[in-house]
């Protein structure tokens, strides 16, 4: 570690290029703060929209109208925002809404933090693309499939975890994979609500360390590798699931 | 009304009738069946077989007319269809697998989602049914590796673990090369003469002969005539009844 911290920092005296992370303990700390955050919000995110789209999938094919309804109209809402104006929303929107508590000294301490905020956000955001991601999987399951789990006696919610969504999950994750990266990506938006990730803490550096270009190269390296392993999982994922004699 | 005893008939059709939009696929059907007959219904395509073997089961609602399968009334909105599904199993034309799981898989899975039984239970019992099918050593495929006369018997055995008291065959062979026709239909004759109550829908009119107690002939939403094997096949009394076997034999 000491020969790797030195040798960018003979980098920084011979060229003038600075990579404070790698030798500068205080920066180095907050860039993998920034990095651990970035981590938390995806991983957090990603588990929760992954609910949302499997539960808003299945209540789409209810037979209740209402909750068709209701279904309808969360895709629409957040398909159709900036996944920015959604974080404002509800940091801003809701979150005035929401009772406070104001601590000793008269300071507001609102219910849920920024970084909460934004997982609920992101969740939404990406859960209302899963549901229809989940739901083109859905209909491509033969309804002869779906007949004969219904002949063996299985209820409508026993159909839909036993059969229809193993197959549908299958059918779905390229386009699922996409949507994750983007939300892995999208985590970069909390920025706007002060949440301490990534680039957050790239732009607090750049703006102590002066070294604007070489944290440019730094966050997107970062973003290459975070993906990297992501989608690697993923592909992982997939393979896990191929079925023998099944597709392709 | 009386709890059903087996001197009484299993299933029970009256006055059937069911239409798809404008279109009257079933025009007043009534038979009965007794626990251990069997019964073949054949006609040509488009005479409402299909939709007849599913309304029994409930997969297809009927408009008006009664169905009872052990003196339970099917054609009651009120009716448990799962617990009626749970006694009457079925077999389709197209296998219809779950492609995700393997042959001895596709067999377990219902009796321990839906009947709740013990998992080394079913096991056991499933790979007995496998030996049945004869597909020993084919526990671990999975149904896209299988042929088709391979992936029918999964999915009778799957149909028999969780032994019902009817079956119902729905153009079981239709799908089928002609050689692995045999294994199948050899498979269906084993349960037959085991005193399985069985109702088939098929063109293997040899097959209908060997195992029916009766044959059923139905054209356009009505059962033309019925009456034992020798009767309906060579000595037809409708002239519909005769000029479906002339084109079919």
């Amino acid at each position: 570690m000491q020969e790797i911290a030195d040798w960018f920092r003979s980098l920084y005296e011979t060229t003038g290029l600075n990579f404070t992370i790698f030798y500068d303990p205080y920066d180095a700390w907050q860039f993998a703060r920034g990095v651990g955050m970035t981590v938390y919000l995806s991983v957090v995110s990603i588990l929760i929209c992954l609910v949302v789209g499997v539960i808003g999938a299945w209540l789409q094919s209810s037979g209740i109208k209402v909750v068709r309804g209701v279904i309808e109209i969360f895709v629409v809402i957040f398909r159709n925002t900036p996944p920015l104006v959604q974080i404002f929303f509800f940091y801003f929107g809701m979150g005035e809404l929401l009772p406070a508590n104001y601590n000793d000294i008269g300071l507001r301490e609102p219910l849920l933090s920024n970084v909460q905020w934004a997982i609920i956000s992101l969740s939404l955001f990406a859960g209302a693309f899963n549901i229809e991601i989940f739901r083109s999987g859905i209909e491509a399951v033969p309804d002869t499939t779906v007949e004969a789990a219904e002949a063996l006696g299985y209820t409508r919610l026993g159909v839909y975890r036993h059969v229809v969504l193993p197959l549908a999950l299958r059918v779905c994750l390229p386009a699922l994979n996409n949507n994750l990266v983007n939300l892995l990506k999208t985590t970069t938006l909390a920025y706007a609500i002060a949440v301490p990730e990534t680039l957050y803490a790239t732009t607090q550096i750049w703006a102590e360390s002066q070294n604007v270009t070489e944290m440019m190269f730094v966050l997107l390296a970062t973003f290459v590798l975070l993906v990297g392993v992501l989608v690697w999982v993923m592909h992982r994922w997939e393979r896990s699931l191929r079925i023998p004699g099944f597709g392709r | 009304m009386a709890a059903w005893t087996p001197d009484q008939p299993m299933v029970r059709l009256r006055d059937v009738h069911k239409s798809f939009g404008q279109s009257e696929v079933l025009k007043g059907i009534s038979f009965e069946v007794m626990k251990g007959e069997v019964i073949c219904i054949i006609g040509p395509s488009g005479s409402g077989k299909s939709t007849l073997i599913r309304s029994i089961n409930a997969l297809v609602p009927i408009n008006s007319g009664s169905i009872t399968v052990e003196g339970q009334e099917v054609n009651d909105p009120a009716v448990d269809k799962l617990a009626l599904r749970r006694k009457v199993g079925m077999v389709f034309q197209q296998y219809n697998l779950f492609p995700h799981r393997t042959a001895l898989q596709n067999i377990m899975m219902a009796p321990i989602h839906v009947l709740k039984q013990d998992r080394s239970e079913v096991e056991a019992r499933a790979r007995a049914l496998i030996r049945k099918v004869r597909l020993e050593g084919k526990e671990d495929t999975y149904p896209g590796e299988l042929s088709g006369g391979q992936q029918q018997r999964v999915a009778i055995a799957r149909s028999l673990a969780m032994r019902p008291d009817l079956m119902l065959f729905d153009e079981v062979t239709a799908a089928l090369d002609p050689e692995t026709v045999k294994e199948v239909l050899v498979t269906i004759r084993e349960l037959a003469r085991e005193g399985m109550t069985c109702i088939l829908v098929t063109h293997e009119m040899g097959f209908a002969r060997e195992i029916a107690n009766r044959i059923y002939f139905t054209d356009q939403g009505v059962i033309v005539e019925h009456g034992s094997p020798q009767e309906i096949l060579d000595h037809p009394r409708e002239a519909r009844t005769k000029a479906f076997l002339e084109q079919v034999l």
